[in-house]
């Protein structure tokens, strides 16, 4: 627990540790707003945007403007109190991952010694915020991508959990620190399997293209977000940033060492920039493999998880728990 | 059991495959022409809508007002005039007027030419607020060009 509390008083702890998730929920959505457009540009031979600012760097600031100054729109056969609340549900626990996430050796709000399953188990929130906005919108599009989504992120949870399940088993702990710390050698190095697997369990949880089914926009308009404009629909944007922000983090803490790097001065907190560095890597991942493949069909998306990565994370777990043993 | 392994490999190799082609695509440059600040030549097939050629030997159009193109033309839009000069063999032009709100670029009127005097020309940017801002006169807009 040498974080930040052996310098300020707790309170100030406290405020420092929200605001700077603040500052990494808002900023990594315009971040990642801008990155992915111009990336998905680029990855077509197109610029993307060019017109606001110097190679369109403020038209996120536009877009924010316009999302803010638009009506919310309810629509009448909807369920209004709980069509409110999804976005809140869906945005409100983005923030309480980060509180855990070792940024570099001392800037981390807490180290829980449960680190992992608290933020697995906030992440999985999300899929509650999906429902309940796929059932409250009172459509038939929003209604299969939210049930898309609970089926998709029911069951790609346990191939993610079990391929993480064997680092910890490497480790014996679920300290995120404490997995970093255990990292003589990148776990990528040591556990191909478990990242590979974990990867495109990241890609399915986060309901990113190609495994999108949630909102499949050629067959679902929208899916679970059809109906939601203006800023509840931005929460729902910044929540998807924030979660892919997370898995990417919770990657690089698992499988690329990290804070691990070329030494900086000052490195208890100039870590944070290797940090990133990687985090960025995989946010970039995320992005190249989303204009590379079409949309999987949902029999697919079934089998990959239940036929391919279940049993061979199984196996997986099953032979480093064989080796940790030995 | 063997279908299972070979299945997942192939499939594998196909995605690793798949992320090269666009990695090659995100390093290689863009093809976007950045339109306003930007241009490209525009084809010599372009139809634009019609002008009078200037004829390089002599520096004037090449319309000996016959008047085909007027008399050819489906929409009714070239309206010309020709007058009888001192010391000038045939009628010379002295007014040439394209109603282009009318004009289908059927091209008859190129074709019909006995003189070759008129051609498509390859002006794109001809938005307008009024409908007289498509009425040209060809023989002002021959006269202007250098």
């Amino acid at each position: 627990m040498q974080t930040l509390n052996s310098y300020a008083p707790e309170i100030i702890r406290i405020v420092m540790a929200v605001v700077g998730g603040a500052v990494v929920v808002f900023g990594n959505a315009l971040v990642m707003g801008y990155m992915e457009r111009k990336l998905a540009g680029h990855f077509q031979r197109r610029t993307g945007p060019m017109e606001v600012g110097f190679h369109g760097l403020l038209q996120l600031v536009i877009d924010g403007i316009k999302l803010m100054s638009k009506q919310l729109v309810i629509p009448a056969k909807a369920d209004k109190p709980l069509f409110m609340l999804a976005p809140i549900i869906s945005f409100a626990p983005v923030f309480l991952p980060l509180l855990v996430i070792p940024f570099s050796d001392r800037i981390q709000g807490f180290d829980l010694d449960v680190g992992l399953l608290f933020v697995l188990a906030i992440a999985s929130i999300n899929v509650l915020a999906v429902l309940v906005a796929g059932w409250a919108s009172n459509n038939k599009y929003s209604m299969f991508g939210a049930f898309r989504a609970v089926a998709q992120n029911v069951a790609y949870e346990i191939p993610m959990l079990l391929s993480l399940l064997a680092i910890v088993f490497m480790t014996n702990t679920f300290s995120l620190r404490g997995i970093v710390e255990a990292q003589t050698v990148w776990f990528i190095v040591l556990q191909p399997v478990a990242f590979i697997i974990y990867l495109i369990c990241m890609v399915a949880e986060t309901n990113r293209a190609p495994f999108d089914l949630a909102e499949a926009e050629s067959e679902l308009t929208a899916g679970f977000h059809t109906e939601y404009s203006g800023m509840s629909f931005s929460l729902f944007m910044m929540a998807e940033y924030t979660n892919m922000f997370i898995v990417s983090c919770i990657a690089t803490v698992f499988f690329l060492g990290g804070t691990s790097g070329i030494p900086l001065p000052y490195f208890e907190y100039t870590g944070i920039i290797w940090f990133l560095l990687k985090v960025y890597l995989f946010m970039f991942f995320l992005v190249w493999i989303r204009w590379t493949y079409p949309r999987t069909r949902f029999d697919q998306l079934m089998n990959l998880c239940w036929k391919y990565l279940l049993p061979i994370s199984l196996v997986n777990l099953l032979i480093t728990v064989v080796v940790v043993k030995l | 059991m063997k279908a299972y392994f070979t299945e997942l490999f192939t499939g594998a190799w196909s995605l690793i495959v798949g992320l090269t082609v666009t990695l090659k695509a995100l390093f290689s440059p863009v093809v976007t022409v950045q339109y306003p600040r930007q241009k490209i030549d525009v084809t010599p097939n372009y139809r634009g809508h019609i002008d009078l050629i200037k004829d390089p030997e002599t520096g004037t159009h090449r319309c000996i007002t016959c008047g085909m193109c007027m008399r050819d033309c489906p929409s009714d839009c070239i309206y010309l005039e020709g007058e009888k000069q001192e010391g000038v063999k045939g009628k010379v032009l002295t007014l040439y007027t394209l109603d282009y709100t009318k004009c289908s670029h059927c091209g008859a009127c190129v074709e019909v030419c006995p003189t070759q005097a008129l051609d498509y020309c390859d002006d794109y940017e001809v938005a307008g607020f009024a409908r007289e801002d498509f009425h040209y006169d060809l023989l002002k807009r021959v006269e202007e060009r250098e």
